[in-house]
């Protein structure tokens, strides 16, 4: 009887594995490599800077011209070189991205981390605080204190994004932490000796890491996305190019009048190259981190595909000996 | 170990202090007899309330135990009855509501900081679920290390101590103390748990359910554990479970919670083998082992 159905169970399985789990497998990890790419492009693109020849702030010819002549991209308004300045820019909101990233989940990780695994009125207090921060619209703020900066650079511009934008990793964080802390791993620790900066860091840290690092990530493209927002405003680093500045004197200088494709297209591209491949990073990231889970899933799957088999099986053996008894009843009562 | 030492009640002897029959109190707790010997840990009207969302939960209810030196009090009950709560407010990792949990004649219930790690180097416990107890990122090693600063050793004794620690639960350093959690077995993880308990030389461990997710033979070479630790330490045992088979196999005293409240209290044999409280005829009812063994007396 189970041999009869592992047997009737097995070509079924195999076809719904080979129609199904393949293709998952590789969109898992071809998900991943994408996005890689993309970030390792955009990286490249940055650093590609250091080799190019032309200087950023070298003047190579006049207002807008086309591209050619050596000149792959045209210049900008300045009569720089596009590709140049392109280079540098990418680098400068890389900088702003990874600085503001770090700035914002160091406190993020650290609020959401205390709130949630000690919890009472310090967690009211803290996610109060937390909530006030996220409720004020995080651009205003930058507007003003962009303003009142004397004078912004890329680091100053990266910490202001960054103390800005850390309520959303404390809250992812502190949902993690205060489910951590109910794990009795913290009563055993605490029943050994350790400390709470102790546990924080070696108990529930390790735990709810992966979180961490793609709440990062998530800081990081949205970093870049506001300091180009604030860039096209103009409150961008003075005298440094960054994608967002390319794009705030494109604007200033017509160039989508003029049909000057070559000053605005190419910052947008790379702007949306980056933030699509950290979100995809960040998406992807969660099965990297949890191997465990992907095989559970296909474990899951072989699981399941093995009991609809031998569920369907036994409701047509159900169904046959129904019809059978029914028949028999009927062949009795005709008796 | 013994794959024949099912739980099923050990002998014990007769005393003198159950002479006088069972007594139910005005609130229906029915005590055969007090412990005479001297208490290390005892606790007077204990009470948990949890608020739940609006709601009151009076998890464990005006509870008074005593723990006397030496001796195993396995505290029975079914889930949700309130065992590991009473167990998290001894061990002083959760506040009382109300009551006062005394140690050796000191008052423990609202000591903090240094004073209650004093008090971890003297109580220790083993918990139910011996995967989640641990940190899947630290090896056995690291585990049994973190206690070192507590227990007062200096480096030269550490290994010393690790190596008689996991000693008494049958295990060796050379092959514990790299290994990390899943690759264990439950009851190699549980007993490397006891291991950490036993590092602080504790003189009372409590072991909330410390058995009830091990499969048969690992949870009596675990009970076991806890008997020879009894007897060659001189340790008192306090072991919650929900399975009064196993705290007869273990225990010299039972007491039986419902709902918070204990209802039942005695001398193991007096609990056993004349149940007063309803609640607690239930509860032997349920255990087929038991009834069997009874049956055959
Ligand atoms: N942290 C908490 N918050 C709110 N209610 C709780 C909390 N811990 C326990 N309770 C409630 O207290 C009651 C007793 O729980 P407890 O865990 O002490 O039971 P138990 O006897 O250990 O059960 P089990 O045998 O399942 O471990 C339950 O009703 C439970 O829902
Ligand atoms: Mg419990």
């Amino acid at each position: 009887m189970t041999q009869e159905l592992a047997a009737v169970a097995e070509p079924k399985q195999a076809s719904l594995l080979t129609r199904l789990n393949p293709l998952r497998g590789m969109n898992l990890s071809s998900r991943f490599w994408i996005a890689l790419v993309i970030v390792a492009i955009v990286m490249l693109l940055g650093l590609a800077g250091f080799v190019y020849p032309t200087g950023s702030g070298e003047k190579v010819g006049s207002l807008y011209d086309a591209p050619g002549n050596g000149l792959l991209l045209g210049t900008d308004n300045f009569g720089h070189d596009v590709v140049a300045v392109l280079m540098a820019g990418t680098r400068t909101s890389l900088t702003i991205g990874l600085v503001a990233g770090i700035v914002a989940t160091l406190i993020g990780v650290a609020i959401g981390l205390i709130a949630g695994f000690v919890g009472g009125w310090v967690e009211e207090l803290l996610m109060g605080f937390t909530n006030v921060v996220l409720a004020i619209p995080s651009i205003i703020v930058l507007i003003l204190i962009s303003i009142s900066l004397p004078q912004s650079t890329i680091w100053s511009l990266a910490i202001v994004i960054g103390i800005t934008s850390w309520p959303w990793t404390a809250r992812a964080v502190r949902a993690q932490a205060s489910s951590v802390a109910t794990r009795e791993h913290i009563d055993v620790a605490r029943l050994s000796g350790a400390r709470l900066p102790e546990i924080l860091v070696k108990d529930v840290l390790p735990y709810i890491l992966s979180y961490t690092v793609m709440a990062f990530v998530l800081q990081v493209s949205g970093a870049i996305l506001a300091e180009a927002a604030l860039s096209m405003l103009g409150l961008g680093p003075s005298g440094t190019d960054s994608l967002g500045t390319q794009l705030h004197w494109a604007l200033a200088f017509q160039a989508v009048a003029s049909g000057a494709w070559w000053a605005f297209l190419p910052p947008t591209i790379v702007l949306t190259l980056v933030s699509f491949g950290f979100l995809l990073l960040q998406a992807s990231l969660d099965e990297v981190f949890n191997p465990r889970l992907r095989r559970g899933k296909k474990k899951q799957m072989k699981k399941a595909a093995a009991r609809r088999a031998a569920e369907a099986r036994a409701l047509a053996e159900a169904a046959a000996s129904a019809v059978d008894g029914s028949s028999r009843t009927r062949a009795g009562e005709s008796a | 170990m013994n794959e024949n030492a099912t739980p099923d009640p050990a002998p014990h002897t007769h005393r003198a202090e159950s002479a006088s029959g069972p007594q139910t109190s005005a609130d229906g707790v029915v005590t055969h007899s007090v412990p005479t010997d001297e208490a290390v840990l005892s606790c007077r009207n204990v009470n948990k309330v949890f608020n739940v969302a609006g709601n009151k939960v009076h998890a464990v209810d005006d509870v008074s135990l005593d723990f006397a030196a030496g001796k195993v009090l396995a505290v029975v009950g079914e889930s949700g009855s309130g065992k590991s709560t009473l167990a998290r407010m001894l061990l002083r990792l959760m506040p009382v509501t109300s009551g006062t949990i005394t140690f050796r004649g000191q008052d423990v219930t609202h000591i903090k900081g240094a004073e209650l790690r004093r008090y971890w180097t003297e109580v220790q416990a083993v918990f139910q679920d011996p995967f989640a107890s641990f940190n899947q990122f630290f090896t056995v090693g690291s585990l049994l290390r973190r206690s070192l600063k507590l227990a007062a050793v200096d480096k030269a004794e550490a290994d010393a101590l690790i190596e008689e620690c996991l000693g008494y639960v049958g295990l060796t350093p050379k092959d514990a103390l790299h290994k990390y959690p899943h690759q264990m077995s439950g009851g190699q993880r549980q007993r490397v748990m006891v291991a950490r308990a036993l590092m602080m030389r504790p003189k009372v461990l409590l072991a909330d359910e410390a058995t009830s997710m091990l499969d048969a033979s690992l949870r009596v070479n675990v009970l076991n554990v806890l008997h020879d630790l009894k007897a060659d330490l001189g340790l008192t045992v306090l072991f919650i479970t929900h399975d009064i088979g196993q705290a007869t196999y273990l225990s010299d005293r039972v007491a039986v919670m419902e709902h918070g409240k204990v209802v039942e209290r005695g001398t193991t044999e007096e609990v056993i083998f004349s149940p007063q409280a309803e609640y607690t005829r239930r509860l032997l009812a349920d255990v087929p082992d038991l009834r069997g063994s009874l049956k055959q007396r």
